[in-house]
């Protein structure tokens, strides 16, 4: 397998780029593996990647219906950030964000990982001291943030509208380390990392059923064979649910649809992630010019990965206050993903009632910027039978026990969170 | 996606408050085994592809709980009731 460097760049382009080749196997199934994964999204590649490499797990197969990389790993708005305040979040998404840092180095591919700053605006007296709150959390915890005022946002984003006088912005909470990452660049590097570690990445291949023979997830039914496994991995989210009933489980998780939205492209304007903080509605521009933009989650049970026109109308109001100086840019498209709402808003890495089943799922509209610690948690919580330490709270017992992690203080309302 | 009140013909979705499945059934707090059928009650759902029972209130209309029908695979509306009396 090639390894990419600047020599191999140069040699390629001299050669007319005609000898770069697949970086990944399209795999045929096997009848039996150590472990299978079900999902080819990121968080199951970085699973696969993180078994083999922390835990010397290869036999393992990654078992996807369409192809890698085609559900909520390429319609989010890649944004990555460690701005969580309760003690069970915040370690683990610390340290997703330090494992972006070193992300490519690690898997020699170019993840795009921009740490251009991710700034919350506040925008009342009581919000300032909400975000100084969830700061200092972050800041005890490791991670960085920096509270600031008005005229250092205007310095540091003079695009936005300063003197709206409903919502005027009176500072912003700034995490310098956050930003945005290539999402398609993520699932690559992962599918590429762990296919050079020896797994299998089988798509094209729909799980249709989990066998179940006393007591123990033995195999799975798909739509290319038998799979007989000794341990099996779901991580599919938005289709956790329906994945789980076929072993005749239920979960505490609502399928809900996400909308997001990108503009034509336009010269730069939004340098860093900004969020808005009078209504839900977040924005960065990529590097091809477009804005990449989003709000809140339809708030209906769907599986239809499009929403409705009252999302999409709130979402370019929220836009209107925040930038006016977007009024003239047109909306080139939007799309929609399923999101597993869980009930505490917060996600579950556990094993499941059935032995040999475990589970990732319940990530909600955040599971972008947890790829890489939920790979790394999932993959110790399979090989070692124990969770690790900066995912033990995402117990899926926690529902029964009352240890929530509602970041958001809302109850048992998944279009809530 | 228009919702056809029974009370008020078909509204704009942004008239409804949505809550979620129209299944669960407050248990028996005297039960044996309340504490289970509790955690069943308020957190676990069936969430199906397909055809879903579900509780709306036209909040900006006549103010009552419906049950709804949809399928969640295309927002298809198939049918919107009263919930009171409905079980």
């Amino acid at each position: 397998m090639m390894r990419y460097s600047a020599l191999s760049l140069a040699l390629n382009a001299l050669t007319g780029q005609r000898h770069w080749r697949p970086v990944w196997r399209d795999a045929a199934p096997r009848e039996h593996y150590e472990v299978v994964i079900v999902g080819g999204g990121g968080h199951a590649l970085a699973t696969a990647y993180y078994l083999a490499k922390n835990h010397g797990i290869t036999d393992v197969a990654i078992l996807e219906r369409s192809w890698i990389g085609s559900g909520n790993a390429g319609r989010n708005t890649t944004i990555i950030r460690s701005n969580y305040l309760l003690p069970g979040n915040e370690p683990f998404y610390e340290w997703s964000m330090k494992l972006w840092e070193g992300l490519e180095q690690d898997l020699n591919y170019n993840a795009m990982v921009s740490q251009r700053g991710v700034l919350n605006l506040y925008h009342s007296d009581a919000q300032r001291d909400v975000f100084a709150r969830r700061g200092n959390a972050m800041r005890l915890h490791g991670a960085d943030a920096e509270l600031i005022d008005r005229e250092a946002v205007r310095a540091y984003a003079p695009c936005l509208a300063f003197d709206d006088a409903r919502f005027p912005i009176h500072g912003g909470l700034l995490q310098r380390r956050g930003g945005t990452a290539r999402h398609d660049a993520v699932v690559w590097g992962f599918a590429r990392a762990a296919d050079r570690r020896g797994v299998d990445i089988v798509q094209n291949c729909e799980v249709t059923g989990i066998r179940v023979e006393g007591g123990r997830a033995t195999g799975l039914e798909t739509t290319r064979g038998t799979i007989r496994a000794g341990k099996i991995a779901l991580a599919v989210a938005g289709s956790s649910s329906r994945v789980a009933a076929m072993a005749g489980l239920r979960l505490p998780i609502e399928s809900h649809v996400l909308q997001a939205f990108v503009s034509e492209g336009i010269k730069p304007l939004v340098d860093h992630v900004i969020t808005f903080g009078a209504g839900h509605f977040y924005v960065s521009q990529s590097d091809k010019g477009g804005l990449v933009f989003g709000g809140d989650i339809d708030g209906y049970n769907s599986y239809a990965q499009r929403g409705n026109l009252a999302i999409v109308e709130d979402v370019c109001e929220c836009a209107m206050a925040l930038m006016p100086v977007v009024g003239r840019v047109r909306v080139l498209r939007s799309w929609g993903g399923l999101m597993d709402m869980s009930m505490d808003g917060s996600p579950i890495i556990d094993r499941m009632a059935v032995a040999g089943l475990y589970l990732n799922a319940g990530w909600c509209y955040g599971g972008f910027k947890a790829t890489p610690a939920s790979g790394w948690c999932f993959a110790h919580l399979i090989a070692r039978d124990e969770p690790h330490p900066h995912a033990a709270a995402y117990r899926l017992d926690r529902f029964a026990t009352g240890h929530l992690i509602d970041e958001r203080g809302m109850g048992a309302q998944p279009n809530l969170h | 996606m228009r919702i056809p009140c029974p009370h008020c013909g078909d509204r704009d979705v942004r008239e409804f408050v949505y809550l979620g499945d129209a299944a669960p059934r407050r248990p028996d707090a005297h039960a044996p085994d309340a504490l289970a059928r509790f955690v069943d009650y308020v957190y676990l759902r069936d969430n199906p592809a397909g055809p879903h029972r579900e509780l709306w209130y036209h909040g900006f209309g006549c103010q009552a709980w419906l049950v709804v029908t949809r399928d969640t695979r295309d927002h298809d509306i198939l049918g919107a009731t009263p919930a009171r009396g409905v079980s």
